[in-house]
């Protein structure tokens, strides 16, 4: 028996593993629902109807899939590059953070002026935090694996600080939360009495140019390239480690967004739990994409369908509302696996292989 | 400075050092042991926090406290093999593959744990290991608390240090599982399964990273608590670099890490009207980043790390 490279990877393949893995997983969940002691079909009855059984319960998964979106874009658009951004929880943070600082009375402009400023800053705040482990990769040799995972914890620790000292809602009774974000700074809701927000259009055309990006542009062609083989991009006369960086500020910056999205579209004002580890999420939300970018958009929701049913099925049944997080990176694995069998195919010992 | 001279003069903070560091000291080695064979193991935070829990749960079930550590080693074992058969003989992203374990390892611990105790509001507590009690030794000056009044699992780790040297170093597995991360072709000429001895690494380096996760739930704490373990395996996987590989620097990293932790413990207390308690808590992040950032370069790397290897295709 031996493992040889299939030659092209039909289309069929490369949709239909992805689509397979988020079934298997979902399907896997019954293990752990049973072990719980929960009846199992009606629990996954209850979990689409957390999903599909109103229009509200399905504005509150788009809601979710949001920030999964802009988290799922940062981590397809980096990793496509080899830049492996672990750090899209932490940009997230940074990007909420700097949305906050301008956002909640230091600047007391209309809204034309304040609601773009504070996109454009929570994205430039995010793409900083992931400039700053990307030259350290490419001055120092530094892994960005392990320094972007060490800065989510870094920058976990600085919001707590600004929340307890310059960020901190004097009006909030002492709880370590921001100053809310005026009125005029707020991303406008879609749905009057929904929650669901612009930032969701924003994700979407976002998703929309990245695609275009990456399939169409120079930039593309540049990033494709160094992640493909960066040696023979730097032979090509790619500039390797400016496409980097460009990459990082891309990736970076979407992250934030997905901080300023959560804080100027839902939340309004910044707590330290304003992610359940969206970022952490993201990669899988893009790695059961493929990379690709309008992929991520349908993997975001299939990731927020599981997260909301989950919740709701959790608060009607009292099983663990972790079973998402397991669903969720159940799928990582199988979607692996199956990329495994997309790529490759295992050939008995008795029979020749052709080309 | 006269009161960081106290500090470094005092009995106890040597032994927080140590204490500090023990669980890095399992991580390390079990970090060190799959990237000596060609294998990075992203899995590490979740392993620990997989360990953290199994061993504690064990000993809360009643299966005693070497009970609890073996079931811990063995959880470990499991998540790492996971690893193993994605990374070696499938050959799939190692990084992508180890944040998916440390996902699924996280994920599957905390749901145990919630189904176990559905509605408890403050963690059931188990009785930890203590400190060793060795006639004239453990009543030596200095020495004594330094380390003869540490746990029993805190010289295990130090055993494992000795234990991963010695295999490495002094035997023909060791020269085998260098070989099969700089040169796999080169192993697998002379008839010896490149496959069997990665996943063997993989497998044995799981088991002592979730060793390190039971230590704080078995001997440094009393209760497991979410996100306890709180990035320590990424900051093995950084201290593993700045050792560039060798098992005697990544135990004196280890070491110097918790000397730095403990030192910040007593700044805090000292300074900690003028500069807010979360710079302090920073430090040990920023410091291994610095650590990677001045090693980086200078690191003898596994050659193989990170290349996959398949039988028969060169």
């Amino acid at each position: 028996m031996r493992i040889e490279p299939r030659e092209a990877p039909g289309r069929l393949l490369t949709l239909g593993v992805p689509v397979l893995s988020a079934l298997v997983a979902l399907a896997l969940a019954a293990i752990p629902l049973m072990l719980a002691g929960a009846p199992v079909a009606a629990a996954y009855v209850e979990m689409a109807r957390g999903v599909f059984g109103s229009v509200f319960a399905f504005s509150e998964m788009l809601t979710r899939a949001t920030p999964l979106i802009f988290t799922g874009l940062a981590a397809a658009l980096a990793f496509r590059a080899r830049l492996w951004n672990i750090g899209a929880e932490g940009q997230l943070y940074l990007g909420a953070m700097a949305a906050v600082a301008v956002g909640s009375g230091a600047l007391d402009v209309p809204g034309y002026v304040l609601m773009p400023l504070i996109v454009v800053l929570g994205a430039a705040a995010g793409a900083a935090g992931m400039v700053v482990p990307t030259v350290l990769k490419t001055r120092f040799g530094a892994d960005e694996v392990v320094t972007t995972l060490l800065l989510n914890f870094i920058i976990l620790i600085f919001l707590q600080m600004m929340l307890e000292g310059p960020l901190k809602d004097p009006m909030g009774l002492g709880w370590p939360q921001s100053a809310p974000i005026l009125d005029q700074g707020m991303l406008p809701q879609l749905i009057p009495r929904m929650r669901i927000h612009a930032g969701l259009i924003l994700a979407l055309v976002l998703a929309g140019i990245a695609q275009f990006m990456l399939a169409r542009s120079v930039w593309g062609f540049r990033l494709r390239a160094v992640g493909e083989n960066a040696f023979a991009a730097r032979h090509a006369g790619i500039g390797v480690n400016r496409t980097m960086l460009s990459v990082a500020v891309v990736s970076g910056g979407l992250a934030g967004l997905a901080g300023v999205s959560e804080v100027a579209g839902l939340k309004g004002y910044l707590t330290a739990d304003l992610s359940p580890g969206f970022g952490y999420t993201g990669i899988v939300v893009a790695m059961l994409a493929g990379l690709s970018p309008l992929g991520v958009v349908i993997s975001a929701l299939f990731i927020a369908s599981v997260f909301v049913g989950a919740d709701s099925m959790s608060r009607a049944m009292g099983v663990s509302s972790y079973l998402a997080d397991l669903v969720v990176s159940t799928s990582l694995l199988c979607v692996l696996i199956g990329g495994f069998f997309a790529r490759y195919r295992i050939v008995g010992a008795g029979r020749k292989a052709h080309g | 400075m006269a009161d960081i001279l106290q500090i470094l003069l005092s009995e106890s903070f040597w032994a927080a050092s140590l204490r500090i560091a023990t669980p890095l000291i399992f991580g390390v080695m079990g970090a060190l042991l799959c990237e000596k064979s060609g294998v990075l193991n992203l899995g590490i935070e979740g392993i620990f926090v997989a360990g953290a829990m199994a061993g504690w749960m064990a000993v809360w079930l009643g299966l005693g406290l070497w009970g609890g550590v073996l079931v811990a080693a063995l959880t470990g074992a499991f998540f790492g093999l996971i690893h193993a058969i994605l990374t070696v003989p499938l050959g799939l992203s190692q990084h992508v593959s180890g944040l998916g374990v440390t996902l699924f390892a996280t994920s599957v611990s905390y749901f145990a744990y919630r189904t176990a105790l559905p509605n408890v509001s403050s963690p059931p507590r188990i009785e930890p290991f203590r400190g060793l009690d060795i006639p004239v030794l453990s009543d030596l000056p200095f020495v004594g608390p330094v380390f003869f009044q540490q746990t029993a699992l805190t010289w295990l780790a130090l055993i494992m240090v000795g234990l991963v040297w010695y295999v490495l170093e002094r035997t023909p597995l060791g020269v085998a599982i260098k070989a099969v991360g700089d040169n796999p072709d080169s192993v697998d000429a002379q008839g010896l399964s490149v496959y069997g001895l990665r996943m063997g690494a993989v497998v044995a380096g799981s088991a002592l990273m979730a060793l390190g996760g039971a230590f704080l739930t078995m001997s440094a704490f009393d209760a497991f608590f979410f996100g306890m373990v709180n990035g320590r395996g990424w900051i093995c996987i950084a201290l593993v670099i700045f050792a560039s590989w060798k098992p005697g620097k990544a135990l004196l990293g280890a070491l110097l890490f918790g000397a730095f932790d403990a030192l910040q413990v007593r700044l805090q207390t000292q300074v900690g009207a003028v500069v807010p308690g979360q710079v302090f808590l920073m430090a040990p992040y920023v410091l291994s980043i610095f650590a990677l950032v001045i090693a980086a370069r200078r690191a003898e790397y596994p050659r193989a790390l990170l290349k996959p290897w398949f039988k028969g295709q060169r």
